[in-house]
């Protein structure tokens, strides 16, 4: 994987909480090509957010972070903070979930944007101004000039969200890490949105990471697809060979995740198919598959041992003793 | 939105059109004061506008819409909490709009709800079985030990341990076993109509799996009628016998679940259906159908208020507001041009002129 843009290397990250190690993310690889879509999905606590964050270096002292990301063949882990400053928001930029949190209230959104440039580049302010309105208008927000001094309360929602893009593209990054980016979006902005990070993907040239718990959007919208139970990948495709008809699915979770979403063709009071119970505490992870507690096809050797993540079919990787029969329902 | 004021219980358009609706909801009109920097008085926001539905005992009514759409407005209207400006609810034969003091807090114990944030509406200083017993002891039901008694059960109820989970405070719980607890209080007196607002957005996807089943059981178990708010329409359709679509503060669409999405009749609801991410790759890629944003509802558009956003626009929407019709049985549409009819022929020439040429010449 020569052409890869970010390659990601057995990732661990550990926490000290109360004398226990949490393991949040524990061997996680993965590798993004320029121009490509990796979705990363997951519930709360799947380590997801937390291995995206430990490569852009934002993660508390403290925190143990071991193995490998290499981005564009320099290695990022084990960076100093001021060294991985000069890749974060250049090279790689992340948007997260919330736009309000992200953008400072008592500032016009317009010098936000052209803080971010100043940071990085040497350009002048009046420069920088012309740079941030061009970047209001990549991400389509009507009336570039008039945004540009209005403050992140006189904007809605997918506003605020574009805004927040323009910030992470002020530097052109050829990685874009999208952290529940539309979940507190409606679903006519969060369609908007997803097509602009593609429109602006594609037009960039950039690699985009997005995650999310939503199987339906990486379903829509992904070129391969990761997902994390418990701190570990426990499937991996590309998201042809998983979803639609046809679709491959081989893990229990994978399938339990894809049968708990709501959809149109579903009658109306008709019993969802669940999986009983929570994920497991990451300070205390059982010896073997961790989905086994959960899992309706368990049998004995899946407590006994993990199973390791592994290549069972081309571009496919599970970890399950029992996987699911040409993804079949559960 | 009501087919007629004098038979308003016919709108699910099955056999249960003789029985009285548990709740009715008629003209409701809800206005706030937009202040301006300095406290200037900006205008009125109409955040529901004369909205109308009726609610069976038993039945489902879910609301769909984007924010600011009012349906929390709506919900809130309806538990008079604030009050509507105009309109009636009559909830059990009772008028609430009326209604004052002690007589409205006797009424609404009836009708409870459960709101987005489970975090935000528990006492974080509480042990989860006094939270959960509280709606008990504020309305003297039993004694000491029996409220206490009827909180273990009410947790056992939504799947929680009492032994385990009773004496904790709601910090310690997550967010899906924090609903739950929301839930458990909601159903403790035994309501009969729970107005969920966006119960299940905050939750991971198999958790809310678990609390919509928890929905279906109580709705079995307690012959529960529910008004369900969410801007989730997959969601919404799964638990709903009817469903009603809202835009900037009005009903454009209602009707029984399965026909408002089978043949949705109001652009609206079909640029919201089409929105929805699909799990056929590629095959059936969103695709944001719906241009830009809702306008402000200060000074909502003239006529039809989707108008600004509508592929179908044509003269007659700017000048007249579009009357719910009812154009199959129980399903009513707001809508002058709706999706069963030919589309304006001076729709498309007449709005844009010049993006249909530049199309037509691409």
């Amino acid at each position: 994987m020569s052409n890869a843009l970010l390659e990601v290397e057995d990732l661990r990250v550990a926490f000290a909480a109360g004398g226990r190690e949490i393991r949040a993310v524990d061997g996680v690889s993965y590798t993004v090509e320029p121009g490509r879509t990796l979705a990363i999905i997951g519930e709360s606590g799947s380590g997801k957010t937390v291995g995206c964050r430990a490569i852009m270096g934002l993660l508390p002292v403290g925190t143990v972070i071991s193995g490998s990301a290499r981005l564009n063949g320099t290695e990022l882990i084990g960076l100093s903070d001021s060294q991985l400053r000069k890749h974060r928001g250049s090279d790689m930029a992340m948007v997260f979930q919330d736009p309000a949190r992200s953008l400072n209230p008592t500032m016009q959104v317009g010098k936000q944007i052209t803080e971010a440039i100043r940071t990085h580049r040497k350009v002048g302010k009046s420069e920088a101004r012309d740079q941030a309105i061009e970047l209001l208008r990549l991400v389509r927000i009507p009336a570039p000039e008039r945004r540009f001094s209005e403050y992140p309360h006189q904007l809605s929602g997918g506003m605020r969200q574009r805004v927040v893009i323009a910030m992470a593209l002020a530097c052109r990054p050829k990685l874009l890490i999208a952290d529940e980016a539309t979940t507190a979006l409606d679903v006519t902005t969060q369609a908007q949105i997803m097509e602009l990070l593609l429109e602006l993907q594609r037009d960039l040239d950039m690699a985009l990471i997005f995650i999310s718990h939503d199987l339906g959007l990486a379903a829509s919208y992904a070129d391969e697809v990761v997902v994390m139970y418990a701190g570990k990948v426990v499937e991996q495709a590309p998201a042809k060979r998983l979803f639609g008809t046809g679709g491959t699915v081989k893990m229990r979770y994978t399938r339990a995740l894809l049968d708990a979403i709501p959809h149109l063709e579903r009658p109306a009071h008709a019993e969802l198919p669940v999986v009983t119970g929570r994920p497991p505490d990451p300070s205390a992870l059982p010896v073997g598959c961790s989905f086994a507690p959960r899992c309706p096809s368990a049998a004995d050797d899946c407590t006994a041992k993990a199973p390791a993540l592994a290549e069972h079919a081309p571009g496919h990787r599970w970890a399950c003793w029992h996987p699911c029969e040409n993804g079949a329902t559960a | 939105m009501t087919p007629d004021n004098t038979a308003p219980a016919d709108n699910t358009g099955d056999a249960r059109s003789d029985k009285k609706p548990l709740l009715a909801a008629r003209d409701l009109v809800q206005e706030f004061i937009a202040r301006e920097a300095g406290g200037a008085r900006g205008g009125v926001v109409q955040a529901v506008s004369s909205v109308s539905f009726d609610i069976m005992p038993g039945e489902t009514l879910g609301v769909v819409g984007e924010t600011g759409s009012g349906k929390s407005t709506l919900a809130r209207a309806v538990l008079q909490a604030p009050r509507p400006k105009s309109g009636s609810v009559v909830f059990r034969d009772m008028e609430l709009t009326k209604l004052r003091g002690s007589a409205l807090l006797s009424a609404r114990r009836d009708m409870q709800f459960v709101w987005q944030d489970p975090f935000g509406s528990l006492d974080p200083k509480w042990q989860v079985r006094s939270i959960v017993e509280e709606p008990l002891a504020a309305h003297s039901v039993g004694t000491r030990q029996s409220r206490r008694k009827r909180a273990e059960e009410l947790l056992d109820l939504v799947g929680l341990d009492p032994a385990r989970y009773g004496k904790r405070h709601s910090r310690e719980l997550s967010g899906g076993q924090a609903q739950r607890v929301a839930i458990a209080r909601a159903v403790a007196l035994e309501p009969s109509l729970l107005i969920c607002d966006e119960a299940v957005s905050s939750l991971d996807v198999l958790i809310q799996a678990q609390v919509l089943n928890l929905f279906e059981r109580l709705r079995r178990e307690l012959n529960l009628s529910y008004l369900f708010i969410a801007h989730d329409l997959a969601l919404v359709k799964q638990v709903s016998d009817r469903v009603a679509v809202m835009y900037l503060g009005k009903f454009c669409e209602i009707g029984p679940g399965e026909s408002v999405y089978k043949q949705p009749l109001h652009p609206y609801t079909k640029a919201l259906l089409d929105s929805i991410p699909s799990t056929e790759p590629g095959a059936a890629r969103a695709t944001a159908t719906l241009r830009g944003e809702p306008p402000s509802p200060i000074n909502p558009p003239s006529g039809c208020r989707f108008r600004t956003r509508c592929p179908r626009a044509a003269d007659r929407c700017a000048s007249e507001v579009p009357q719910p019709r009812e154009l199959a049985p129980g399903h009513l549409v707001a809508c002058h041009f709706p999706l069963t009819e030919p589309a304006p022929a001076a729709a498309a020439a007449a709005s844009v002129p010049t993006s249909a040429q530049a199309q037509a010449q691409g």
